[in-house]
């Protein structure tokens, strides 16, 4: 018995003690909003919940056939004053809720730039296969899976992918963005306590996606300007070669080790040639490219249409996978 | 082209994983269970029956049981892929990786979701429907029963497909939305996706002829008297759920056809080049699937509806007022799909308004709560089954409802988007609201359907087991969802401080499991008992109904009515009731006369198997199979056009005498045991 309610007493202290609740603990302007406004929205409508929750399980117990003292009313089945305050008390409820979504969609807007002093700092943050590469266009520096930002100054991601779909989110700093092929996302946010933030990718991007996650360290503008010297001493150059070979498909591994990579130069305009890569008709990413080549575009129209070379293009593509392709399954 | 293309396509034997030992043994175990429903097919010499009566009914009652059958058994193969991916999640913390590699574990929550919504919620619903809606309105059958019946085999094959899949080849590791660029054959080269867009191309064909059978048969055959206003609720919330299928199923249709033009043909609707855009698809898939989302809740409104007033022995309180929230959320529910992706950049203004109209949805559903609340306002309420259910889903759906308006706040969204705390909302809403509806409904109409009650302890034990089973699953998952777990992990580390709440979210899920063993112990036991005083119902009434399917004896006769009632109130049958009382319990019988029936027909089964023939073919690329589903379809349909031997009358005498049969049964209970009634007559009719 004793020994039971030890372990009891345990248990619930590692699960207090191990819960950081990321989102009510946040470290920047964007994310102190949007905890304020979850807070606030929840009481709004526990206004109707309690109630409602309240009277299931009076009304249950009160009304039960076994309880002689209970009214019963069988005829009771209409009353304009009551269907009334159901439709107005949610109905009023759902108004001011919609007077604070119009508001807070605009100023929380994550295109919006921060209502700060300050040129914000921009970084170019390209998901890919399965890691995060940020580009610091001013600076001419980059890192793969961390991130540096100085506190208090504002800071605007622009965001792509050279994958499928990921999100960029950043939980204590700012609530997340799709990082879309071909298209440019922006999130504007403020770190406003030093320290080293948890970010990820939220969106299923594959099978790498649970490992792609990345730091983000907030330091003092002086620390900020020390490690973006130390970085461009980096031995490593972001070509455009380079980026093909960091673009390839890589699973991080070992599980608790993200692998971190720095820059000291980056391509010129890589960011921007990167989303352009998906606009022009026949310039597509490495691997659609493979695609294409196996697809053989001379093929005629009739082959197509039988789904020979779509074939082929699979084919291809299954060897580049592993081996086991189509043998797992659900 | 080797002559093994030529047969197989993609197909060979190294397609099925014989050295992954878990695909193997349940490939073993499911084989198993075939052969042993085959070999008792052989043994007892049923396929006769099995084909007669069964495969070829078009009698919506036996369309609804079997859906409600492969609903039951994809219930069982979705839970089994939630327990793995909760033991999955309770193992996989830091160093461990847990037992199941990323494209496994992709997998099984891909297939977990389309099963769990495709193969299970939708034929429960579909089922329901069958048993209850024709018997609602007093109408003989469905208005095409011989398409009703081909929407069944359709979502039958459709299953099978996706159950295939799990031995030859493997199934979709995309999400059960499959959004692309990751479902395109860029990134997901293997049949997965194509076993997906084929499962549910020929499923959705099913749905939608459902949707357009159902929708007609509330239009057109309701009984005399039965105006719009006057039709039981749940068949107005039908209406409502039918008529969204009709419009948001062509949706789907359309989408996944280009998505397979893209991954076949080599187009470009969804890709990045030569002006695709997934966000295109991201769109389009919403806009099918939230009102998939009202397409599932409102039925189960309606099933509450009914057995709220019937429990309570109250009509339901604010019928108008129910009716027109009802039709007020068919409209919503194809104005609000952009909430699924407010973190796609729409802007400020786009995504208030879409938030804004996601709320005024809570103003509806609110007052349907309240409606419910004040009907058992001084009523007398019984505890039997479908009312426990009842209370477990008002207060759970209370706190789903509450996180979904949460979430319908953009800002908000951007934080617990993708996040399990999406996870536990959408849980809670769909297990509470439309599991226990679905659950209710099926204990309610399951005497009208079988002629016997289903055992009230069991059903006690396995609600309770749901019930407190889904908070501690799901409770710690909206924790979670705040502390910045992503949805989809198949491992973290364990400075994310995840995994004890992940250790309770699987005892949850113990729980839950405990309460499925209890729902099928109650069935076994119920069986069991069927003829015993307290199970089989003998007055066609076991709850005290108020609605036209109770005044009928149970199990229904397979010819519905004997004779076409007359309506002229709201809840007919309590009036009926009443007036009987009035009169001494006389009632007077006027004469039975022939009824005209359909005969029953394989066609539907016959155009379902080649279609499923069609959907494996192209999966595969097996060129000729491909065809002689095509062309099996195309023949099948026109041959059934020369058929005119498609009707017979049921003839007054037999009417007669079953009715009697039926009546008289009520006073022969011997030692708490009635005589075995001739339920196959009473089901099948004697042919």
């Amino acid at each position: 018995m004793k020994k039971l309610r030890y372990l009891l007493l345990a248990s619930v202290t590692l699960l207090i003690s191990g819960c950081k609740v990321a989102m009510l603990d946040p470290k920047g302007v964007i994310a102190a909003s949007e905890k304020s406004l979850l807070i606030d929205s929840t009481l709004l409508m526990l206004i109707v919940v309690i109630p409602v929750v309240l009277m299931s399980l009076y009304f249950a117990w009160r009304f039960r056939e076994s309880n002689r003292k209970a009214k019963y009313s069988p005829g009771w089945t209409h009353s304009n004053t009551l269907e009334l305050i159901c439709w107005a008390v949610p109905g009023v409820i759902i108004v001011i809720l919609a007077i604070i979504t119009w508001v807070s969609s605009h100023t929380l807007d994550p295109y919006r730039p921060l209502d700060v002093k300050g040129k914000p700092l921009v970084i170019q943050a390209i998901a890919l296969d399965w890691k995060w590469l940020f580009i610091y266009p001013e600076q001419q520096i980059a890192a793969v899976n961390f991130v540096q930002i100085p506190v208090n100054q504002p800071v605007r991601f622009e965001i792509t992918a050279d994958a499928p779909m990921n999100s960029l989110e950043i939980p204590q700093l700012a609530g997340q963005i799709y990082a879309m092929a071909g298209m440019r996302t922006k999130l504007n946010l403020m770190a406003t306590e030093d320290g080293l933030y948890d970010g990820m990718s939220a969106n299923f991007s594959g099978d790498g996606f649970s490992n792609m996650r990345f730091k983000v360290k907030v330091t003092s503008k002086k620390a900020f300007q020390v490690w973006v010297k130390t970085m461009q001493h980096s031995p490593n150059q972001l070509s455009i070669d380079a980026y093909k070979q960091l673009a390839k498909p890589s699973l991080a591994e070992p599980v608790n080790d993200i692998p971190v990579a720095y820059y000291s130069s980056v391509a010129k305009d890589l960011f921007t040639k990167v989303i352009l890569m998906y606009k022009k008709p026949g310039m597509t990413n490495l691997r659609e490219t493979l695609a294409k080549s196996a697809n053989g575009k001379t093929k005629p129209l009739r082959e197509l249409v039988m789904g020979d070379a779509t074939r082929k293009a699979q084919l291809a593509h299954k060897a580049q996978k592993t081996k086991a392709a189509n043998h797992t399954s659900a | 082209m080797t002559l093994q293309h030529a047969l197989l396509g993609d197909l060979s034997l190294n397609s099925i994983p014989f050295n992954i030992p878990i695909i193997r043994d349940a490939g073993i175990f499911m084989g198993l269970i075939a052969l042993v429903v085959i070999g008792s097919l052989f043994y007892f010499k049923k396929w006769t029956y099995l084909w007669k009566e069964w495969l070829t009914s078009i009698d919506h009652k036996k369309i609804g049981i079997m859906y409600i059958i492969l609903a039951m058994v994809m219930l069982l193969r979705g839970f089994v892929d939630a327990v793995m991916m909760r033991s999955q999640q309770a193992l996989s913390v830091g160093h461990s990786m847990g037992y199941l590699p990323p494209e496994h574990f992709n997998q099984i929550f891909t297939a977990h979701g389309v099963i769990m919504i495709f193969f299970m919620a939708m034929p429960l619903m579909f089922g329901l429907l069958n048993l209850a809606v024709p018997l609602q309105i007093g109408a003989r059958d469905v208005a095409f029963p011989y398409l009703n019946s081909l929407s069944l085999w359709l979502t039958v094959v459709s299953a099978m497909l996706v159950n295939i899949s799990l031995i030859v080849g493997k199934f979709a590791a995309t999400g059960w939305l499959a959004y692309p660029p990751l479902s395109d054959i860029v990134y997901s080269p293997g049949v997965g996706v194509d076993y997906y867009i084929w499962a549910l191309q020929i499923s959705g064909i099913g749905s939608l002829l459902s949707g357009i059978n159902f929708t007609a048969t509330i239009l057109k055959m309701r009984a005399p008297g039965m105006t719009m206003m006057k039709l039981p609720v749940f068949s107005w919330a039908a209406l409502c759920a039918m008529i969204l299928v009709v419009l948001a199923f062509p949706i789907l249709t359309a989408t996944l056809g280009m998505l397979f033009l893209d991954r076949f043909m080599g187009m470009h609707f969804f890709t990045n080049a030569f002006g695709g855009n997934p966000m295109l698809y991201i769109n389009m898939i919403w806009a099918w699937g939230h009102p998939e989302v009202y397409i599932l809740i409102l039925p189960a409104f309606g099933v509450f509806s009914e057995v709220v007033a019937t429990f309570c022995k109250k009509p339901l309180f604010g019928y108008t007022s129910m009716i027109w929230a009802t039709i007020v959320i068919t409209f919503l529910a194809f104005a609000v799909w952009l909430h699924h992706f407010f973190t796609m950049g729409s802007g400020a203004d786009v995504n208030a308004f879409f938030g804004i109209a996601t709320m005024i949805i809570a103003v509806p559903t609110g007052v349907k709560i309240f409606n419910w609340l004040f009907t058992m306002f001084r009523g007398k309420i019984t505890y039997s089954m479908p009312m426990l259910w009842t209370i477990g889903f008002l207060v759970t759906f209370a706190i789903g409802g509450m996180t979904g308006v949460l979430m319908s706040v953009p800002a908000v969204d951007f934080q617990v988007h993708n996040s399990v705390f999406l996870v536990a909302h959408f849980h809670n809403v769909i297990i509470g609201g439309v599991v226990f509806g679905y659950f209710a409904g099926l204990t309610y109409w399951f005497p009208k359907t079988f002629g016997f009650k289903l055992n009230e302890k069991l059903g006690r034990a396995s609600f309770w087991c749901w019930l407190v089973g889904f908070y501690v699953a799901f409770m710690p998952l909206y924790v979670l969802g705040l502390m910045g777990m992503t949805r989809r992990l198949d491992h973290y580390s364990l400075a994310s401080g995840f995994h004890p709440w992940l250790m309770v979210a699987a005892a949850g899920t113990a729980l839950v499991g405990l309460g499925v063993f209890f729902q099928i112990l109650q069935l076994f036991v119920s069986i069991k008992n069927r003829n015993r005083v307290g199970y089989r119902d003998v007055t066609g009434d076991p709850w005290g109904g108020r609605t036209l399917e109770w005044s009928m004896p149970s199990p229904a006769p397979f010819y519905n009515f004997a004779h076409t009632p007359t309506v002229t109130t709201r809840d007919a049958f309590w009036t009926m009731k009443q007036a009987r009382e009035a009169n001494g319990g006389q009632v007077s019988k006027p004469a039975y006369t022939d009824i005209h029936m359909p005969k029953n027909t394989g066609v539907g089964f016959i155009i379902a198997m080649f279609a499923g023939l069609f959907g494996f073919a192209m999966t595969w690329h097996i060129e000729w199979m491909i065809a002689v589903g095509l062309i099996g379809i195309v023949v099948t349909v026109i041959a059934r056009t020369f058929n005119r031997d498609i009707d017979y009358y049921v003839k007054a005498d037999e009417v007669e005498r079953i009715e009697t049969a039926c009546a008289n049964l009520a006073t022969q209970a011997r030692d708490d045991k009635y005589p075995v009634l001739n339920t196959n007559e009473l089901l099948h009719g004697a042919k």
